[in-house]
């Protein structure tokens, strides 16, 4: 696969999201990420992941015709109509409030929550303790996502293909 | 359960032992949890949390907990005797006062486990330990938490980890406290600095009674925010770097003032125990204020005959609620402050401390 961007380097970094249950996907190459300060630079490793300009690539910029409010504006309207299907939470609501409704609100919301849970937590993925039922037991595709992405951040490309090839298997099932 | 039979004992963190004694008073961990198919307590109607309810009683009941767990439902009790769990740290205010509806409290009798049910989420797990113990305390609250899991499905979401009612506990759910008793960075004027160093690392200080309280008989409670991206021993293990430079800051703190102010400060700490010992009302602040001086000097050598746990002891038995359990009757607030001093004056006359 090509990069979108600059449509000459392999694309090596992959942004999805889900915004009102559209997927958008981008695919992109590494030196057009790191323009967009998507990687963190070898200079400063520690920085963690620039929320705001992902965003910003992933929602591209604000249209023409609209008021310049940048990022923070699109998210705000991005926000201001959705409702939970599950608990009727208005994201008005949230925002007046800071409490979510249900569990689900955390995907319905998700765009809007995302940069919030970036300045509270200065991350945005878990790492920690993980449900059995959430493990072995139950769905193994989010673990294996999870020692997927572990493993293309700590350069195992080999352990990445082979995760790589379980998942596909897992998730196109049988035939 | 009637409540009164705890009033004779105290909870087993509250021994004044454990590792780093003289500084640290106890160690919190909690965990926030919620049933996965109902909604957060906001959006839950009344039939939804006595489902909720139900459905934990039953696995608090049947779940393999080490120690044993009795429930305790906080919607039937007196507001009196919710407040006396409230100073037990048992169960939190907004469990006792401002929240209504089926909810409740499930302890062991040592009083170092504790399941708050329909809290601000729909379990609020916690461990107290005497002194510094983090590493302990989580390993008991993950037992608790697997054998909890086992019966009930929680909600948990692969990109966000445990979902809570509010964005700042979602991850880990996990906020480990430590409380610190830090007289001496308080007298040498130091305790903002360190603070404000704190503030920095990511870690929260408060005072006694949790978010928002003020820092009375100079306890304070360090705590980590932060509950996504970074695992629960990494975080542990954050709190104890942390804690273990305040321990030296204050230590260092207590060696300078024994060595450049002995005697003024030999004399405070007898002026407190003059006034614990005479008074005939106080109130619980000077009440904290001088159990502090009186802690300090029991830890500095300066008086003898007092042996830790009584200073903590006192520090729970007059409170207002228990108070009230002790003299048997409902007291005004004048009454109280009578009752405390009356209190107080029993128990260092069994000391006579020189």
């Amino acid at each position: 696969m090509i990069c979108q961007r600059c449509g000459q380097h392999p694309a090596t970094v992959h942004v999805t999201d889900v915004v009102k249950k559209a997927r958008r996907a981008q695919h992109i190459c590494e030196a057009c990420a790191r323009s967009h300060q998507l990687l963190p630079t070898p200079d400063d490793p520690a920085q963690p992941l620039n929320l705001p300009a992902l965003v910003q690539l992933v929602f591209g910029a604000v249209p023409p015709g609209e008021p310049p409010g940048g990022v923070a504006a699109a998210l705000e309207d991005l926000g201001a109509g959705l409702v939970c299907p599950e608990c009727g939470l208005k994201y008005s609501e949230f925002r007046a409030e800071g409490r979510i409704g249900c569990p689900r609100d955390y995907d319905v919301f998700r765009a809007a929550l995302l940069p919030l849970l970036e300045r509270i937590h200065r991350h945005t993925r878990y790492a920690g303790k993980v449900p059995k039922s959430a493990g072995r037991g139950g769905d193994p595709l989010p673990d294996l996502l999870a020692r997927l992405r572990r493993a293309v951040a700590g350069e195992a490309y080999e352990e990445a293909a082979t995760l790589r090839d379980t998942i596909r298997a897992q998730s196109e099932g049988p035939g | 359960m009637n409540l009164d039979s705890l009033l004779p004992h105290l909870g087993e963190w509250l021994q004044g032992t454990g590792p780093d004694a003289d500084v640290v008073v106890s160690t919190r961990v909690r965990l926030a949890r919620n049933l996965a198919g109902y909604p957060f307590i906001t959006k839950a109607s009344p039939a939804q949390k006595a489902a909720i309810e139900a459905k934990a009683r039953d696995a608090l009941r049947d779940a393999a907990i080490e120690p044993r767990l009795t429930f305790v439902d906080v919607a039937e009790l007196a507001a009196l005797d919710r407040q006396f769990l409230v100073e037990r740290q048992l169960i939190s205010r907004e469990l006792a006062t401002v929240l209504d509806g089926p909810r409740g409290v499930a302890f062991d009798e040592r009083e170092s486990v504790s399941v708050m049910v329909n809290e601000e989420d729909h379990l609020r797990l916690q461990v107290l330990r005497s002194g510094l113990s983090l590493e302990e305390a989580w390993e008991v609250i993950n037992r608790v938490d697997d054998a909890l899991e086992a019966r009930l499905p929680y909600a948990f979401h692969e990109q966000f980890g445990y979902l809570t009612a509010c964005p700042t506990n979602v991850g880990t759910g996990m906020r480990a406290s430590v409380m610190l008793h830090l007289p001496a960075l308080g007298i040498t004027k130091q305790i903002e600095k360190v603070f404000k160093a704190l503030q920095k690392i990511n870690l929260v200080v408060r005072g006694l009674y949790g978010e928002g309280s003020r820092a009375s008989g100079d306890l304070y409670q360090i705590s980590n925010q932060v509950t996504l991206g970074r695992a629960e021993p990494r975080v542990l293990l954050e709190i104890r770097e942390v804690i273990g430079m305040i321990l030296q800051y204050e230590r260092q703190a207590r060696q300078v003032l024994l060595k450049e102010r002995k005697q003024p400060e030999q004399d405070r700490v007898a002026r407190a125990v003059g006034t614990l010992v005479s008074a005939t009302m106080i109130t619980s602040e000077e009440t904290m204020e001088l159990l502090s001086a009186v802690r300090l000097g029991i830890h500095l050598r300066l008086i003898d005959d007092i042996p830790p746990i009584t200073v903590n002891e006192l520090f729970i038995r007059t409170q207002s609620a228990h108070l009230q359990k002790i003299t048997g009757k409902s007291l005004g607030a004048e009454e109280r402050n009578a009752a405390r001093a009356k209190y107080l004056r029993e128990k260092f006359r069994e000391f006579d401390p020189r």
